[in-house]
C-alpha cells in the first residue's frame, strides 16, 4: 500500500480534532496547552506532507521547523502564565480564572 | 520784656510732666515720691503764675496782653491753629486761681488719699486736671480752650469714677462726660458758626485776640446764634439748667477731686469762656438776657434743691451750681468782672466747704450723711473754725470775701442796662436760702449731740494746713474788690477791665445813687441773717420743726429731695429713648438691611435651585434616556461575554462550521 | 533698591510669600521670623519715602513706568503722590505690626503666613499702581487671600462671613471693571493709564459718565463701607481673626475712599460734582447710624465695626465738600482711623484670647485685673470718640470745618455723632472694665509684652498727630489741593 497524501491529511486531520477536543472540553490548563500542541502538530503534519507531495519546494519544512520552534516558545510562555495562574487561585482550572484581576 | 513771658508755656506743662511721670512710673516710685512730686510741678506753675502775673502788673494798664507762640499746631488752607498761650489780666487771674487752689488742693490730698492702692493714679489724674484747666485758661485760640475744655471733662470722668469698683461711680463718671458732651455740640457749632461766618466776611481765624478785633464784621443775628451756642457748651461745663444733672453725681469721687472740679477747674470754665468771648455778648443782648435768666434761674432752683438734701456733699454740690447761677446772671448782666470775682472768692470758700466736709468724712471714716453727725464742734475744732468761715463767706455776712462779690453781682444784676429788678429779686431770695442751708449743715454737722457712735478725730497737718490757708484767703480775699459805695477802689475790677472796656463794660455806666445801692446791699444782708436765723431756729431750738413741716407738706419736701425728679425725667425721655432707638436700629439693620443682603442670597439660591431642576430634569433628562438606553443595550450584550476561553472557541468553531455548510449547500 | 523702591515694597511681601512655601512644614518659628522680614522692609522703605518724599509738588513721585502689554496698551506704571504716600505708610505699618499679633495661630501656619504675605503684596499694589488694569489686578489679587484667610482661620460661622465678603466684593469689583472698560474704550488711543485719563476728563462728560460714575461708587461704596451697602462689615470683622480684623478696617476700608478720590473723583469731576450731594447725605447716615447701632451691639468687635462705619462717615463728609480742610480731614481721618481702630482691634483680640468671649455684658471689672490694658483700651476709646489732644480730633475737626460751609444743616446734625460716640464707647468701658470684678476673671493674665510690642507704636503715632499732625498733613497737603482745582476749577 503505497502511504499517500490523503493518508497523512487523514492523520492530520485525527489529531486536529483530537486537539480540538482536548481544548474544547478540559477545564485543565495544561490539559489545554496539550491540545493546542496536537492541533499544532496537526499542522505540522499538513505542511510536511504538502512539502513532500506538491512540488513547492522546501517552504513546507521550513514552516515546519517555524512552527516547532513557535510551540516550544509558546509552551514556555503558557507553562509560566500557568504556573503563576496556580500560585494566585491555587488551581489550574480555567473555569476559576474569570476574574480580570488578581 | 521780662523773660518769663516767653516761658507761659512751662505753666501748663509742669503739671503735665506730672501726670506723665506718675501715671507711666507712679506704681515703681511708690507713694513718698508720687505726691510730693504731684505738689511740686503744680507749685511750680504756681510760682510761674505769679511771675506773670506780677510780670503782668508792672506793664501800663492798656498793654496788658501777649501772647506766647509755641508751634503751629494745624494749618489746612483757611484754617489755622497755634498752641499758643495768651496771658493778659483775665488769664492771669485764672492761672493764679487754678495753680493755687490746685496746689492746695493737692497737698491736702496726700493725707486725704493716704494708703489708697491707686495713690500713683490718682495725683497723675489730678495732674492732668489742672494741666487741662490751665490750657482751657492760657489758650488763646478756641481749639486750643476747646482742648481744655475736653481735657478737664475727661479727668472729671477719670476723677469721679476713680473708685470704679463700685458701679454707682463709674456711672456717675460716665454722666459727668456725656452731658459734658451734649454741651460740647452746642460749643462746637458755636465754634464752627463763628470760624465760618467770620471767615465769609473775610477774615479766617479762631485766635480770640483776632476775633475780638473784627467781632463787629458779624451781622446781629449771626452772633446771637453763636453766642447761645456757645453758651449751651457753657451750661454743660459749669452746671446750669438743664445740663446740671451730672454735678450732684460727681460726688462719687473722692472729696478733693469734688473740690477742685467744683471750686477751681471745670464748672468756672463755662464762666471764664463767656468772659473770654464777651465781645460776642455785649454785641447780642438778646442772649445775655437768656444767661442772666437761665443763671439767676439756676441760682434760685438748685438752692431749693438744697434745702433738703441729707448728704453733706449733695449739699455742697447744689450750692455749687446755685453760685454759680450768680456768677452767669453777673456775665449776664454785663458784668464780667463782678463774675469773675466772685468766681475767685467761690473757689476759696467753695474748696474750703468741700475739703471741711472731707475732713468730716475722714473722722468719721466715711460718714456723709448729716442725719448721722452732731457735736463734732469740739472734736475737730480747725475743721469746724474753717467750715464756719467759708459758710459765712458764702452767705454773704458782710466783711467776708463772699459779700463783696455777691454783692457786686446783686447790684449790677438791678442796676446794669442789662439788669431787671426780677433778676435782683430771684438772686436776693437764692442768697436768703443759701444762707439757711448752708447754715443748716453747720448746725446738723457741728452742733447738738453726736448722732453716730464712730469716734470722730481731728484730720492730720498735712490737711488742715491748707484748710487754714483758704480760710484766710475767705476772710480776706474779698478785700481786692471792695466797691467804692463803701470806700474801696474795686482794684480786682479796674486789674480785669482792659479785657473787657474794648467794648465798653456796659454795667459800669449805669447811674443810680448811692443810696440805692447801699439800700440795696441792706436788704440782702438782711436777707442772708434771716435765713441764717431760721436755720439757727429749726435745727438748734426747736430740732423738732423740720420733721413737722416735712410732714405738713409732703408732696413738697418729696419733690425737693428728689430733686424735681429730673433725673427721673431725664433718663425716661433722653436714656430710654435713645436705647430704645439703637434696638430699633439695629433690628433693622439685622432684619432690612442685611435682610435684603441674605434675601438676594436665597432668591439667587431659589433660581438656582429651580433651574437645576430643570437642568436634572428635562436637560439632563434627555442626556440620561440615553445613557441608560446604551446601558441596558450593553447589559444584554455583556451576557456573550462570559471570558472562558473555550466558550469563545466553541462559538467560533460552530460558525466556522455553520458558514461551512452555508458555502457547500 | 532705592530705584524701583516701590516695586520693592509692593513684591518683598510675596517673596516672603514664597519663602514661607518652601520652607519645611515643620519650621514654624522660620516661616514666622521670615513673615516679619518680609514685612519689616517694606515698612522701612516707606519709612524712607516718608522721609524722601518732597512734600511741595502734587506731581506723581518714585515712578515706575514699563509696558507691559503692549497689544493692549497696559503698563506697568507705579507711583505715589500725597494721597498714597500715608496709606502705603499705613499699610506697611499695619502688616509688620499683624504678624506680631498672629504669633499665636495654632493651625497651617504655612498658609496663613503665606496668604497674609499675599494679602500684603496685594493691597501695596492697589495704592502704588496708577493703570488702572494693574490697579485691578491688585484689587482682585488682593480680595481671595482674604477669603481664605477669613475662611479658615476665623471663628465659628466663619464661612458664611468669607463667602458673603467674597461675593459682595466681587459684585463691587464687576462694576469697576466695567466702569474701567467704559473709560478704556472711550479714551483713543485706547489706555488704563489714569493720568491720561485724567487728562481726558474734559470728555467725561454726559449722563452716560454718570452712570458709570455710579458703577465705580458702588464699587467703592461696598469696600468703605457706605450705607446700605456695609453689612458684609460686621459679619467678616466678628469672624476673621484679630490681625485679618485689623488689616480689614485699617487697610481695606481706605481702598474704598482711596479709590474714589483717587479714580472718581479726578476723571470723572463732573458726576463728582453731580454726586456730592447724595455723598454728603450718605456720610451723615453713615455717621448717625453707624454710631447708633454700635451702641446696640452686644459683641465687642461688632460694637467696632459698626463704629468704624461711624468713622469712616466723617471722611465722606469732609471729601464730599471740596475743601481744602475737608479733604485733608477726610484723608487724615482715614489714616487715623486705620491706627485707632487697628488699636481697637487688637484690644478685642486680647481679651477674647483670654477669655474665649466678646459679650460685653459678660464682663465687668476688668480694669481691676488689667490695669495697663485698660489705660491701653481708654487710650484708644478717647481717640475713637474724639478727644481732644488725640488724633481722631483733629481729623474730624478738620472734617467739619471743611464741610460746614457748603452743607451747614447735615454739618449740625454730623455733629451729634461725637455725642453718640462718647455714649457708645463709655458705656462699654464702663459695663468691660469698670464695676464689681466677678469671680470668674481673677486668674486673667495682663496684657504680655508681645501684644503690647503691637499697641504701643500706634498708640504713639495717636498721640503724636493728635498733638503735631503737621508731620502728616504737609504730606498730603499739595496733592489733595491739587485734586480740588480738577474737580472744582
Amino acid at each position: 500500500m503505497i502511504i499517500g497524501l490523503e493518508h497523512y491529511l487523514f492523520i492530520s486531520a485525527i489529531l486536529f480534532s483530537l486537539g480540538l477536543f482536548g481544548v474544547l472540553t478540559r477545564r485543565n490548563a495544561v490539559s489545554i496547552l496539550m491540545g493546542i500542541e496536537l492541533i499544532l502538530n496537526a499542522a505540522n503534519l499538513n505542511f510536511v506532507a504538502f512539502s513532500r507531495f506538491v512540488t513547492i519546494g522546501i517552504s513546507g519544512q521550513l514552516f515546519a521547523v517555524f512552527v516547532i520552534i513557535l510551540a516550544a516558545a509558546e509552551a514556555a510562555v503558557a507553562l509560566a502564565i500557568i504556573l503563576a495562574l496556580y500560585q494566585n487561585i491555587k488551581s489550574v482550572s480555567v473555569d476559576e480564572a474569570d476574574a480580570m484581576k488578581g | 520784656m521780662d523773660c518769663i513771658q516767653s516761658y507761659v508755656w512751662i505753666v501748663p506743662l509742669m503739671p503735665l510732666i506730672g501726670a506723665v511721670i506718675n501715671l507711666l512710673l507712679g506704681r515703681r516710685l511708690g507713694n513718698r515720691v508720687v505726691g510730693p512730686l504731684a505738689c511740686l510741678t503744680v507749685f511750680i506753675s504756681f510760682c510761674a503764675s505769679t511771675l506773670l502775673f506780677l510780670s503782668l502788673t508792672k506793664l501800663p494798664a492798656e498793654s496788658r496782653s501777649f501772647t506766647n507762640l509755641v508751634y503751629t499746631w494745624v494749618l489746612v488752607g483757611d484754617f489755622r491753629a497755634e498752641v499758643s498761650f495768651l496771658v493778659d489780666p483775665l488769664s492771669a487771674v485764672m492761672i493764679l486761681i487754678v495753680s493755687g487752689v490746685g496746689f492746695l488742693i493737692h497737698v491736702y490730698s496726700i493725707g486725704y488719699m493716704h494708703g489708697d492702692k491707686n495713690y500713683s493714679r490718682y495725683f497723675g489724674y489730678l495732674n492732668l486736671f489742672v494741666f487741662a484747666m490751665l490750657t482751657l485758661v492760657l489758650g488763646d485760640n478756641l481749639l486750643l480752650m476747646f482742648i481744655g475744655w475736653e481735657g478737664v471733662g475727661l479727668c472729671s470722668y477719670l476723677l469721679i469714677g476713680f473708685w470704679f469698683e463700685d458701679k454707682k461711680n463709674a456711672i456717675a463718671g460716665m454722666k459727668a462726660f456725656i452731658v459734658n458732651r451734649v454741651g460740647d455740640f452746642g460749643f462746637m457749632l458755636g465754634f464752627l458758626l463763628l470760624f465760618w461766618s467770620l471767615g465769609k466776611a473775610g477774615v479766617w481765624t479762631i485766635r480770640f485776640t483776632e476775633l475780638s478785633a473784627n467781632a463787629h464784621l458779624l451781622s446781629a443775628g449771626m452772633v446771637t446764634a453763636i453766642t447761645l451756642l456757645l453758651f449751651m457748651g457753657a451750661t454743660g461745663k459749669s452746671a446750669q439748667l438743664p445740663l446740671y444733672v451730672w454735678l450732684p453725681d460727681a460726688m462719687a469721687g473722692p472729696t478733693p477731686v469734688s473740690a477742685l472740679i467744683h471750686a477751681a477747674t471745670m464748672v468756672t470754665a463755662g464762666i471764664y469762656m463767656i468772659a473770654r468771648m464777651n465781645f460776642l455778648y455785649v454785641l447780642a443782648p438778646s442772649a445775655m438776657t437768656v444767661v442772666a435768666v437761665i443763671g439767676a434761674a439756676t441760682a434760685f432752683y438748685a438752692a431749693t434743691i438744697g434745702l433738703v438734701q441729707n448728704d453733706i456733699k449733695r449739699v455742697l454740690a447744689y450750692s455749687t451750681i446755685s453760685q454759680l447761677g450768680y456768677m452767669f446772671l453777673g456775665v449776664g448782666v454785663g458784668a464780667y468782672s463782678a463774675g469773675i470775682f466772685h468766681l475767685m472768692t467761690h473757689a476759696f470758700f467753695k474748696a474750703l466747704l468741700f475739703m471741711g466736709a472731707g475732713s468730716v468724712m475722714h473722722g468719721l471714716s466715711g460718714e456723709l450723711d448729716l442725719r448721722n453727725m452732731g457735736g463734732l464742734k469740739e472734736k475737730m475744732p480747725r475743721t469746724y473754725w474753717t467750715f464756719l468761715i467759708a459758710t459765712l463767706a458764702i452767705c454773704g455776712v458782710p466783711g467776708l470775701s463772699g459779700f463783696f462779690s455777691k454783692d457786686e453781682i446783686l447790684w449790677k444784676a438791678f442796676s446794669s442796662d442789662h439788669g431787671h429788678w426780677g433778676l435782683w429779686l430771684v438772686g436776693v431770695l437764692g442768697a436768703g436760702l443759701t444762707a439757711f442751708y448752708m447754715f443748716r449743715v453747720v448746725f446738723l454737722a457741728f452742733f447738738g449731740e453726736s448722732r453716730t457712735d464712730k469716734k470722730a478725730h481731728e484730720s492730720p497737718g498735712v490737711m488742715t494746713i491748707p484748710l487754714m490757708i483758704l480760710a484766710a484767703l475767705a476772710l480776706v480775699g474779698g478785700y481786692v474788690g471792695v466797691p467804692e459805695v463803701l470806700g474801696g477802689h474795686n482794684r480786682f475790677h479796674h486789674f480785669l477791665t482792659p479785657v473787657f472796656d474794648r467794648h465798653t463794660e456796659v454795667a459800669t455806666h449805669a447811674h443810680h445813687s448811692v443810696g440805692l445801692e447801699l439800700g440795696l446791699m441792706v436788704i440782702s444782708v438782711v436777707v442772708a441773717l434771716a435765713g441764717i436765723f431760721i436755720a439757727y431756729q429749726m435745727y438748734i431750738r426747736h430740732p423738732e420743726h423740720p420733721k413737722a413741716l416735712a410732714e405738713r407738706f409732703p408732696r413738697l419736701y418729696n419733690l425737693l429731695l428728689n430733686k424735681y425728679y429730673v433725673d427721673e425725667i431725664y433718663h425716661a425721655v433722653f436714656v430710654r429713648s435713645l436705647l430704645g432707638l439703637n434696638n430699633l436700629l439695629a433690628r433693622f439693620d439685622l432684619g432690612i438691611i442685611d435682610g435684603a443682603v441674605n434675601g438676594s442670597a436665597w432668591l439667587t439660591k431659589i433660581t438656582a435651585k429651580w433651574s437645576g431642576w430643570w437642568d436634572n430634569t428635562f436637560v439632563d433628562g434627555a442626556v440620561n434616556t440615553t445613557a441608560s438606553a446604551v446601558i441596558s443595550g450593553g447589559s444584554v450584550l455583556r451576557k456573550t461575554q462570559t471570558g472562558r476561553i473555550q466558550n469563545y472557541l466553541l462559538i467560533a468553531i460552530i460558525v466556522i462550521v455553520v458558514i461551512m455548510v452555508v458555502k457547500i449547500i | 533698591m532705592t530705584d524701583h523702591v516701590l516695586s520693592w515694597i509692593v513684591f518683598f511681601p510675596l517673596i516672603g510669600a514664597a519663602v514661607v512655601l518652601i520652607l519645611p512644614r515643620s519650621q514654624e518659628r522660620a516661616m514666622k521670623l521670615v513673615s516679619v522680614v518680609a514685612t519689616f522692609v517694606p515698612l522701612l522703605l516707606a519709612g524712607w519715602i516718608y522721609l524722601n518724599f518732597d512734600r511741595s509738588t502734587p506731581e506723581l513721585q518714585f515712578v515706575e513706568h514699563y509696558p507691559w502689554i503692549r497689544s493692549f496698551n497696559i503698563y506697568y506704571f507705579l507711583g505715589i503722590d500725597g494721597l498714597s504716600a500715608p496709606m502705603v505708610l499705613l499699610t506697611a505699618l499695619l502688616c509688620f505690626l499683624c504678624i506680631f499679633a498672629s504669633w499665636n495661630t495654632d493651625k497651617g501656619i504655612k498658609g496663613y503666613f503665606s496668604l497674609f504675605l499675599l494679602l500684603d503684596t496685594g493691597m501695596m499694589g492697589i495704592f502704588c499702581s496708577l493703570d488702572f488694569f494693574l490697579f485691578y489686578i491688585f484689587w482682585e489679587v488682593m480680595l481671595l487671600p482674604m477669603y481664605f484667610l477669613i475662611g479658615i482661620w476665623g471663628g465659628p460661622d466663619r464661612e458664611y462671613a468669607a463667602i458673603k465678603f467674597f461675593l459682595y466684593t466681587l459684585l463691587g469689583s464687576v462694576l469697576i471693571l466695567l466702569a474701567m472698560l467704559a473709560l478704556y474704550f472711550a479714551t483713543e488711543p485706547h489706555t488704563f493709564d489714569m493720568t491720561k485719563l485724567m487728562a481726558a476728563r474734559g470728555s467725561f462728560v454726559g449722563p452716560f459718565w454718570k452712570v458709570v460714575f455710579i458703577g465705580l461708587f458702588i464699587g467703592f461704596a461696598i469696600k468703605v463701607p457706605i450705607f446700605p451697602f456695609h453689612t458684609w462689615l460686621p459679619d467678616a470683622h466678628v469672624e476673621a481673626p484679630t490681625a485679618i480684623s485689623v488689616i480689614l478696617a485699617g487697610v481695606l476700608l481706605k481702598m474704598g475712599v482711596y479709590g474714589l478720590l483717587r479714580i472718581s473723583y479726578p476723571i470723572l469731576p463732573e458726576a463728582t460734582v453731580w454726586f456730592s450731594y447724595p455723598l454728603v447725605i450718605l456720610g451723615l447716615i453713615n455717621i448717625i447710624y453707624g454710631a447708633l447701632c454700635a451702641m446696640a451691639q452686644k459683641d465687642f468687635k461688632k460694637l467696632v465695626a459698626y463704629s468704624s462705619i461711624s468713622h469712616m462717615g466723617y471722611c465722606l463728609l469732609g471729601m464730599a465738600a471740596f475743601t481744602q480742610a475737608g479733604m485733608n480731614g477726610a484723608v487724615l481721618q482715614m489714616f487715623n482711623h486705620g491706627t485707632i481702630t487697628g488699636m481697637l482691634f487688637l484690644l478685642v483680640g486680647v481679651i477674647y484670647d483670654r477669655a474665649h468671649h466678646r459679650d460685653i455684658n459678660g464682663f465687668g471689672g476688668l480694669a481691676t485685673q488689667m490695669p495697663i490694658y485698660a489705660g491701653m483700651t481708654s487710650l484708644a476709646f478717647f481717640a475713637s470718640l474724639g478727644l481732644p489732644g488725640l488724633s481722631g480730633f483733629i481729623s474730624e475737626v478738620l472734617c467739619f470745618i471743611g464741610a460746614f460751609p457748603v452743607y451747614r444743616t447735615i454739618t449740625c446734625l454730623a455733629v451729634i455723632g461725637i455725642i453718640i460716640g462718647a455714649a457708645y464707647f463709655l458705656w462699654t468701658f464702663q459695663r468691660v472694665f469698670l464695676g464689681q470684678l466677678d469671680d470668674k476673671y481673677k486668674t486673667l493674665p495682663e496684657i504680655n509684652a508681645r501684644e503690647l510690642f503691637t499697641l504701643i507704636p500706634l498708640g504713639i503715632i495717636v498721640i503724636i498727630l493728635g498733638v503735631y499732625p503737621m508731620p502728616m498733613l504737609d504730606i498730603m497737603r499739595v496733592t489733595l489741593g491739587n485734586i480740588i482745582s480738577i474737580v472744582q476749577p
